[in-house]
């Protein structure tokens, strides 16, 4: 699709990455490019546009359509400018009489097989088959359309067997065979761009048809993953957005982030008035560079789902039904709850959740309303459940709780070793990235229970494949620190200038015990000894070397000790601190990295300084004119416990379904239940909204400003492309509801909040909205050191000063297999859906995935009498649900897999309450389970539905 | 009718048979052709998975080249040029003549599984046109009579 309303020019061809630069003339003036550019985008870099509809600069070219032909002095015929690079001296000349006698003649042969409809087209004036018809002035046809792909039937009414009907299966776009002009663009920007290679030319010559998949798929059935990117690519309407079919083109566009997943991509929201017609991939996006998957992309039709609330609701019992209220007296039910809560149990008997789906405003403020108005630190945030051994692991190694790199680091590297993350399903556009790296030569290793699909697909193959055994990172990646030492495979040099070398002895005299040896630990990890000294071999000297991990890392016992040993192995082989190498952790939601940052985490404030600290306090005591508690508050599990004992009465929980998200859902209901107060700041009555007392109605990220931190660390504006629906922004609700509380707040604009941040904390001291307008976006630490933000971290030395090797002894999890819970369950994401679902299943990505489903091994289906499809009850120590089966080999024998997304599943009632030894993050990844035949959703599953049920009614209106 | 799982099943020697091989994927699909006689649909996303493509990829090749058959042809094979210096020595006319004596169009079978028909541009034999190949071989200035003994050779 063109960019017609920012003008966001086409240059035809990829940019060329070479230092030398040439330089020649094109129509008369001098160009300098770098080698290896195409004539065709140095002609766009001086303004000339050369005609073209086969080329576009997110692929490489192709040199089919015939149409950027040019001349060259002392050169035959007439090239094609795009797959032509560029020379020193060449004297180029792009439009004289003979070329535009050919372009014409080029244009005539694809108009006679075209339909002439343009006026009721959907494409129409956002087609470049009529701007080239434009540009090469084509004022008539000479060739009849007799034989042709786009007529239903024959001037006699016979049915044309080349005419084929439009392929509406997919839920957001169509393909129109009759106006494919077969350029190849979609088929190329699949395979070069996303990499699914879902899409082919079929037949040949006049047969040549673009096909998803094999002859009787269609886009639906195909493996087309609905990114979007042949769409974007496509020069005319044969594959198109339904919403610009059923809407119109859009009159002008915002760029924002997506509200998605970590990778938090740039996009364009395409507007008319304030209807979004659709979500473009920003090109300039240094996240994403002009990429993006079916969620973003297409996935946001939830902002207007009829189930959003948009009026706050009250009730004085959980089990009454919910009354619509003003937003005042909403404010003041809430705050004359709270401050009962507070006068009758104290300062300590109430708390917040922040969220990592708002804006790092907006969680700034949330934590801000507990620390100065609360006035106790009980703040915490879902990367409790997620991410915080990164943040404790990597901090007490590197010095930073962040990931190392940029996106871009991975066209530099060599060896990627995948740990516990999906990323194809999980960080899709950083997947894609990946394969296209991968496909370019580098070696992958994945260490994961389960074989994701990078394992083993088109065009990608892993090196080595560890299954391990749910619950024994520890010992695998032991195990691979033990073959780089005692082979000698360590980089001294590196180890001795960057690290305390008493720490790496000691650490290395640790990891050469021989039962850290592969073979010692093969029985308990499941890993063949052999492949995993093979990986440590390819990991220590294939070049450079990245680490990119998940949650399956994260989520277990030992989390923490897995985040520190995959930091040792970045240390002992000197693979930080340059492009193409690192540790980066697969942030999960949006804003999980801005909302740490943010001060989250009940002992510490923003920028990760510990409220112990008092010269830290003090600047904030300063500021916000309070006495700031100096003791840590209470973590989401210690808030539910202490709700079990009476002591802890009110939550203000923004964006958050703890009742879904989190481990051991009886444990978070009673809690919840035990409250005096939940107030639920969301877009839906969502799961924990079935215990709350007070609704407020949430914005999306469409309706509001501020900014994201990505996974890399980037902040990114998020812009309001249109006001809010519930007539606040979610800044203004909590600043509305602090005010009720006696605060004095007065924010007017997101840009204040952010100002008041760059005051308070040291990484973001040069984070102004003024500087992201004009860089775009800037990755932390960003100050006086490095006002340009900060791509890689730790590039002369650790930020902490030496890194810290620290012992990583395997501690088995309680949590074990026995006789009546034989089997391993983990959990993980799939594409379509994100998290607790409750965007994406009010969404049409439900064709994708409309349930939960059970992954298991056939043996282990086979002794159980289990069949495809079937009903089966998953039971583990804390609970049991019921769910479908599907038979697997991605899973080994003893582990079985399921997804989150649903909560009619409700996984994590099966979920335990275990976690991690440093910071409490669930062990989401191992629950020891029994899988028997079953008949349909459980005793408690329909409970739970008919509560649900109750907990949401909501009275009429009065009249 | 063959089955998926038989197709699975009968490809796999083929698959192993040119594993390492560089450029696997032509090899393999005459194999499977000469296996089955054709090339079954659902043997493609084996031979797709086999070799880390996507099965999208595979019947983009398969259906580039007119010769690997979607389903089994007749007995015999019988191919007329239709190219431009047979055209000018009459293969239009000797094509008709074929299509009527046959009963069948392009691309058919006879109703007794006999002979299959198939268009051809340009078999190499430009000097002796209308040139024609049955079962392989090829046939130089090939007109009506000569279209007719091979069909009634053919249909023996």
């Amino acid at each position: 699709m063109k960019d017609f309303i920012i003008p966001d020019r086409d240059f035809g061809t990829p940019a060329a990455k070479a230092k030398q630069m040439v330089t020649l003339t094109i129509d008369g003036f001098d160009v300098t490019v770098p080698e290896g550019t195409s004539i065709m985008r140095a002609a766009a870099e001086v303004g000339i546009s050369v005609p073209k509809l086969c080329a576009t600069d997110s692929i490489d070219a192709f040199g089919s359509c015939r149409l950027c032909l040019v001349e060259i002095e002392g050169r035959n015929g007439t090239p094609a400018s795009c797959t032509t690079p560029v020379a020193p001296g060449l004297k180029v000349h792009t439009q004289n009489a003979k070329l535009k006698q050919l372009r014409r003649g080029v244009m005539e042969l694809y108009i006679s097989d075209h339909p002439l409809d343009c006026l009721t087209c959907s494409a129409n004036g956002d087609c470049e088959l009529q701007d080239m018809a434009g540009a090469v002035g084509l004022r008539d046809v000479r060739y009849d359309a007799v034989d042709t792909h786009f007529k239903p039937k024959n001037t006699s009414g016979e049915a044309n067997p080349q005419w084929m009907p439009k392929d509406d299966s997919n839920p957001y776009f169509t393909y129109d065979p009759a106006k494919c002009i077969v350029c190849s663009r979609c088929v190329r920007a699949c395979e070069e761009v996303q990499g699914t290679f879902a899409l082919t030319i079929e037949g040949r010559g006049w047969d040549s048809r673009v096909s998803f998949g094999a002859k009787t798929d269609n886009a639906l059935a195909s493996d087309c993953v609905s990114c979007g990117a042949c769409v974007q690519a496509c020069p005319t309407a044969t594959l198109q957005e339904k919403s610009i079919i059923e809407i119109g083109t859009p009159e002008h566009s915002v760029i924002t982030t997506c509200a998605y997943c970590g990778v938090g991509c740039s996009f364009k929201a395409e507007m008319r008035g304030d209807e979004l017609v659709r979500m473009t991939p920003y090109k300039h996006g240094k996240a994403n560079r002009g990429h993006s998957c079916v969620k973003g992309r297409f996935a946001y039709g939830y902002a207007s789902h009829k189930e959003r609330i948009l009026n706050p609701m009250i009730r004085d019992n959980i089990a009454d039904p919910w009354k619509e209220v003003s937003w005042p007296e909403a404010m003041e039910y809430a705050a004359n709850r709270m401050k009962a809560i507070q006068a009758k149990d104290g300062r300590q008997s109430v708390g917040v959740i922040t969220s990592s789906r708002c804006t790092n405003e907006e969680a700034f403020l949330v934590q801000k309303l507990t620390r100065a108005v609360f006035m106790n630190n009980n703040t915490d945030t879902c990367a409790r459940v997620c991410h915080s051994p990164t943040g404790y692991g990597l901090g007490q190694t590197f010095g930073t709780s962040a990931g190392t790199q940029d996106f871009d680091s991975v066209e530099h590297t060599d060896v990627v070793v995948i740990i516990g993350a999906n990323p194809t399903d999980g960080h899709p556009v950083f997947a894609s990235r990946l394969k296209k790296r991968l496909r370019k030569g580098a070696k992958l290793i994945v260490i994961d229970p389960r074989r994701i699909d990078l394992v083993d697909g088109p065009h990608v193959k892993a090196a080595h494949h560890l299954p391990v055994r749910p619950g024994t990172n520890v010992a695998v990646v032991t195990a691979i620190a033990h073959t780089i030492v005692t082979e000698g495979l360590f980089n001294e040099a590196f180890i001795r200038e960057r690290c305390d070398w008493d720490e790496f002895q000691d650490y290395a005299e640790f990891v050469s015990q021989p039962n850290h040896s592969p073979e010692a630990t093969e029985l308990l990890t499941g890993v063949k000894a052999d492949e995993l000294r093979a990986a440590a071999r390819l990991y220590a000297m294939g070049g450079n070397g990245a680490i990119y991990y998940g949650l399956g890392v994260t989520e277990h016992s030992q989390g923490s000790t897995t985040v520190i040993g995959i930091a040792n192995l970045a240390m002992l082989t000197g693979n930080i601190g340059r492009p193409g190498v690192g540790v980066n952790p697969l942030r999960g939601q949006n804003n999980v990295q801005g909302s740490c940052d943010m001060g989250s985490f009940p002992h510490e404030l923003p920028g990760y300084r510990h409220v112990k600290n008092d010269a830290v306090r003090s600047v904030f005591e300063d500021m916000w004119g309070v006495t700031i508690d100096n003791e840590p508050g209470l973590r989401i599990p210690n808030m539910l416990d202490a709700a079990v004992e009476g002591s802890f009465k009110g939550l203000y929980c923004q964006g958050e379904d703890i009742l879904q998200s989190d481990p051991d859902t009886k444990h978070v209901a009673a809690g919840l239940a035990a409250m005096d107060c939940v107030i639920v700041q969301d877009l839906f009555l969502n799961e924990t909204a079935n215990y709350a007392h007070v609704f407020f109605p949430g914005s999306s990220f469409l309706e509001k400003d501020g900014t994201f931190t990505n996974a890399e660390r980037r902040i990114n504006r998020v812009r309001k492309v249109m006001a809010p629906r519930n007539g606040y922004a979610d800044w203004e609700v909590t600043q509305l509801f602090a005010n009720a509380m006696g605060a004095n707040w007065t924010y007017t604009h997101p840009s204040q909040i952010m100002d008041e941040i760059a005051l308070l904390t040291p990484s973001f001291a040069g984070v102004s909205y003024e500087k992201l307008e004009t860089m775009g976006s800037v990755q932390w630490p960003c100050n006086e050191a490095a006002p340009e933000g900060t791509p890689l971290m730790h590039i002369d030395g650790f930020v902490r000063g030496r890194g810290k090797f620290i012992r990583t002894e395997y501690v088995a999890t309680d949590e074990r297999t026995g006789p009546r819970f034989p089997l391993l369950l983990t959990t993980g994401r799939i594409l379509s859906q994100y998290n607790v679902g409750a965007q994406t299943r009010r969404t049409a990505n439900t064709a994708w995935h409309a349930e939960d489903l059970l992954e298991i091994h056939p043996h282990d289906a086979e002794v159980r009498g289990v069949k495809e499809g079937d009903w089966v009850r998953l039971a583990s120590r804390s609970g049991e649900t019921s769910l479908r089966a599907t038979i697997t080999d991605r899973v080994m024998p003893g582990v079985i897999y399921t997804t989150f997304h649903h909560p009619e599943t409700q996984a994590n009632v099966i979920t335990t309450d275990f976690s991690d030894w440093a910071t409490n993050c669930p062990e989401y990844k191992v629950t020891a389970v029994q899988v028997s035949p079953s008949n349909g959703p459980s005793e408690w599953q329909l409970n739970y539905a008919e509560h649900a049920a109750r907990s949401r009614r909501i009275l009429p209106a009065a009249e | 009718m063959l089955d998926a799982a038989t197709v699975t099943d009968r490809i796999e020697h083929i698959l192993e048979a040119h594993q390492g091989m560089e450029g696997p994927l032509l090899p393999i699909l005459h194999a499977v052709q000469a296996e089955f006689g054709h090339v079954p649909q659902s043997a493609l996303p084996g031979i797709a998975k086999a070799l880390n493509l996507s099965k999208a990829e595979v019947h983009g090749v398969v259906s580039f080249y007119h010769d690997f058959r979607e389903a089994p042809a007749g007995r015999h094979v019988l191919k007329l040029c239709r190219a431009e210096a047979c055209q000018a020595m009459g293969a239009d006319r000797v094509a008709a003549h074929a299509q009527k004596a046959l009963g069948i169009d392009w691309h058919g079978t006879t109703s007794n599984g006999a002979v299959t028909l198939e268009p051809v541009f340009c078999l190499g034999l430009c000097a002796c046109g209308p040139a024609a190949m049955l079962d392989g071989k090829p046939i130089g200035r090939c007109d009506e009579a000569r279209v007719d003994d091979l069909i009634a050779e053919a249909r023996a």
